[in-house]
């Protein structure tokens, strides 16, 4: 019988044969492979690992083998992710899909649904995006007004989402409609997936404060939607959306442990910039002890990751970390950047200039990227109430209806 | 490197909890405080405690120990922390004993061991001279004379001091006052000619004294280890200490939390309970997070302890960092203890002043946040 160390060697061996050198370095921004209908490689590198963990089901990992995914048990998956991690292994893709749809689907969908989403969707074949939000719908995402309203075989959607991240590159969408406009708000609401082909839609981006244009505002007209597209219970969306989001933040969490390219090492980004101590001034010296105590609260959030990650193991209950997880880790980045901008002075401002380098500029970009992440995937004064009521179980306070 | 107790270290960890609560809870501590007698704590207690076996867990078996590591030891401290308990546990074991284990002879060993174990004879560490924790800032002198030596100086801050059957004096042999190198380690008995000790009365109501040396004459034999490097043993001793104490901490923390949150869910004004609203539910919240990042910090500190892998400067980083951040956040939760219960948090008659006060004192020994930043970057390589 084979043990988990067995397990463990094979996965380094597999690795180490199969994962290009390239694909061990960090990852430049402009470098992740999204996949889709059109996947785009930069390298020949890029391919062959997109290629070989597909081959493996290692998109997912530990989805059953049966939709395309690895079949391995959440043991074997957390050996293969710290094997990853040991060799700096890049994310072979990113797939929103994957991160919270599927396992959705997986949980709530039907025999047909997973075999024509599911399989796809670990093959990396179909780009996913996440149609929530609107307008008047943000934080209080229940108060959602686009509607599906019933035809026969097909729905017809009509309203706008907006901040709907890929919105334009993206193959198809989920989505949450309103589906009963006279029953209290959670109940009215069911989870649809979309072509974002089919006529009707259009999807128009919008520019953010770090130069990027990732998200859209998406307009619905009288968008036609087999009823066979409808995820779950008609009007039971509310409970796989609170599904879906958890898994969202599981992921939003996690982000610092995969070399994403917004990754920055702090320790060795300031020490770039701050003069050796024998000829530091008390300036110098009070940033450098800012910087390491923010190097320290992030140790200690990437050690609970790996204590949360043995809690589960061992079976115990996680709920409470797993509450606080996207909260403190989009906080801390937001500090660590800010940090970095006061050690690196006017060095960290630059915009489209060659007077800076380009991790200097891209420095700058995800200082004003990470801004976007303690509001995205439900702010953190939404996390922090989501502590208090559930976790402490604090009263709920005098509220709007 | 594991970051969770064990089936048998959770098993220790909930005999000491349930001893605690029934023979030594806030209550006791309320009482020892009133009293004010030397030793404060309470003697026979620590003999119960030693009969259980808690003075041996960190020792190897040849040395009479238990060989149970400094989790099991985390675990303990985390339910004295709890309960507020006073015990020489962490000066004589975990300080005291660790440098008879590390750098002590097979003679000492022999002598000291079975004695600090069975909770015969105590021994306290002498090392503060400052204001502010320094080890390499040591200036107490040792000179050699004839066979033996003589020491002259003072030390403060010297936890359980009174009524301690021995110290060890950590003394400057060679070098200057800020360097690592030249430092010893030596085992003056507490009745030794010249050596004067008294009490020193601090918000936390325990057992700390000042020790003034003036020319105490010891012979060779007193000596622990190798005469002007004690560095290494010293270090990884007062490691140990610390992170057993941001384990007291992390206990402390923890039941001050819990008893606030109590409070928010109790305490009704404005005809609701306070606890509904959001001003104190997000301070609540942050509090919750940050004390579970602290938790793994400290587990990662005691599990550093115990792993063979890691080389002095690796488990001295994992030190730092648990005790840097047990101790933030216990300063958070107390402050925001004492102002979430109002005027009452502001009273004698309530436990939360009492945690506020040990919280501050265990803050500042063995390093404070400052001291534990700064050691952290020192012991933290950095790839360009
Ligand atoms: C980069 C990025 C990508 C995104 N991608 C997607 C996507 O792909 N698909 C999608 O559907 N959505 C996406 N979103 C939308 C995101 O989910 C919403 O922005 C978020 O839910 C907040 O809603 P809002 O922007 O309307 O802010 P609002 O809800 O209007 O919040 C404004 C402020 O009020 C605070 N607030 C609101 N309610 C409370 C409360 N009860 N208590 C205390 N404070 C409160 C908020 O914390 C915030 O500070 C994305 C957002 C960003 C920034
Ligand atoms: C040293 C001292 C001297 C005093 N002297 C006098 C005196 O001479 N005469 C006299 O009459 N009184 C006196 N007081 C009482 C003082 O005015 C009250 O303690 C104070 O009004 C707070 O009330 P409380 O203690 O009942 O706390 P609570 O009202 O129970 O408050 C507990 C916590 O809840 C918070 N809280 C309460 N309501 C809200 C809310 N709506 N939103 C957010 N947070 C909230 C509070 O800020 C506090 O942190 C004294 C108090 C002290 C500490």
């Amino acid at each position: 019988m084979s043990t988990i160390e067995d397990f463990r060697r094979e996965t380094r061996a597999w690795l180490e044969a199969n994962c290009p050198p390239s694909m061990r370095t960090p990852m430049p921004d402009g470098e992740l492979v999204w996949g889709g209908r059109t996947v785009e490689f930069r390298t020949e590198d890029q391919r062959l690992w997109f290629e070989r963990m597909r081959d493996k089901g290692w998109f997912c990992p530990d989805w059953p083998a049966e939709y395309g995914g690895g079949g391995l048990s959440a043991e074997q998956n957390a050996v293969l992710e710290s094997e990853m991690r040991r060799l700096h292994c890049r994310p072979p893709q990113i797939n929103l899909g994957i991160w919270m749809l599927g396992p959705v689907v997986l949980e709530f969908g039907s025999e047909e649904q997973k075999r024509e989403l599911i399989t796809p969707m670990a093959r990396g074949e179909i780009r996913w995006c996440q149609g929530f939000s609107e307008p008047n719908a943000g934080s209080d995402l229940a108060s959602l007004k686009t509607s599906a309203v019933d035809e026969g075989d097909h729905f017809v959607v009509n309203g706008t989402k907006i901040w709907t991240s890929y919105g334009d590159k993206s193959d198809w969408m989920y989505m949450l409609v309103r589906t009963d406009p006279n029953v209290p708000k959670q109940q009215g609401i069911s989870l649809l997936v979309v072509d974002m082909k089919s006529p009707g839609i259009e999807a128009r981006p919008i520019d953010l404060i770090s130069g990027k244009s990732s998200f859209c505002q998406v307009f619905f007209d009288n968008v036609k939607v087999p009823k066979h597209q409808l995820v779950g219970p008609l009007n039971g969306g509310w409970t796989l959306a609170k599904a879906l989001l958890q898994h969202e933040r599981r992921a939003m969490s996690k982000f610092g442990e995969f070399s994403l390219p917004n990754h920055v090492d702090l320790l060795s980004m300031a020490g770039r910039y701050l003069p050796p101590a024998d000829a530091a001034s008390t300036a110098d010296v009070a940033l450098r002890a800012r910087v390491l105590a923010m190097a320290m609260d992030e140790h200690a959030y990437t050690i609970t990751t790996q204590r949360m990650g043995e809690e589960m193991r061992t079976r115990q209950d996680v709920s409470g970390l797993m509450a606080i997880m996207k909260l403190v880790h989009s906080e801390q980045e937001k500090d660590k950047l800010e940090v970095l901008l006061d050690v690196m002075g006017h060095r960290a401002l630059g915009w489209e200039d060659e007077a800076f380098d380009s991790s200097e500029l891209a420095l700058t970009r995800a200082w004003l990227g990470s801004f976007a992440q303690t509001i995205a995937g439900g702010s953190s004064e939404v996390q922090l109430n989501v502590i208090a009521k559930r976790v402490l179980g604090l009263p709920e306070g005098k509220q709007g209806k | 490197m594991s970051l969770v107790y064990s089936e048998e270290q959770r098993l220790l960890a909930d005999t000491a909890a349930e001893f605690l609560q029934a023979r030594s809870p806030v209550a006791a501590q309320r009482r020892l405080r009133d009293e004010g007698a030397a030793p404060r704590f309470d003697d026979a207690l620590w003999k119960e405690m030693v009969g259980m076996g808690w003075s041996a867990i960190p020792f190897p078996e040849d040395l009479g120990g238990l060989a149970f590591g400094c989790m099991g030891l985390g675990a303990v401290f985390e339910a004295l922390g709890r309960n507020l308990a006073a015990t020489p546990l962490l000066s004589s074991i975990v300080l005291g004993g660790t440098l008879i284990e590390l750098a002590g002879s097979g003679a000492q060993q022999a002598e000291w061991m079975p004695l600090l174990i069975a909770g015969d004879k105590r021994i306290a560490l002498a090392l503060d001279e400052h204001a502010r924790h320094d080890p390499a800032a040591t200036a107490l002198r040792a000179e050699r004379r004839d066979t033996g030596y003589v020491l002259q100086g003072e030390k403060v801050f010297v936890a359980d001091g009174q009524g301690a059957d021995a110290f060890v004096v950590v003394a400057r042999t060679g070098g200057m006052p800020g360097e690592r190198e030249g430092l010893s380690l030596f085992v003056v008995p507490a009745h030794a000619l010249g050596l004067n000790v008294s009490a020193t009365g601090m918000i936390d109501s325990r057992n700390h004294a000042r020790l003034r040396l003036d020319g105490v004459r010891v012979d060779a034999g007193a000596l622990l280890g190798v005469e002007g490097q004690a560095w290494t043993a010293l270090d990884a001793a007062l490691d140990r200490g610390r992170v057993c104490l941001a384990a007291e901490l992390l206990g402390m923390t923890q039941n001050l939390f819990d008893t606030t949150v109590e409070y928010l869910k109790t305490r009704v004004q404005f005809d609701v309970p306070i606890g509904s609203f959001q001003a104190l539910q997000h301070r609540a919240a942050w509090c919750y997070a940050h004390l579970q990042l602290a938790r793994s910090a400290v587990m990662a500190g005691l599990a550093a302890m115990d792993d063979p892998t890691l080389d002095a400067a690796g488990r001295a980083r994992l030190a730092s960092l648990a005790k840097w951040k047990a101790g933030d956040v216990a300063h958070r939760i107390s402050r925001e203890a004492v102002q979430m219960h109002g005027g009452m948090g502001v009273t004698d008659e309530l436990d939360v002043g009492l945690f506020l006060k040990r919280i501050r004192v265990a803050q500042a020994l063995l390093g404070d946040g400052d001291f534990h930043v700064q050691r952290y970057g020192d012991m933290t390589p950095v790839e360009a």
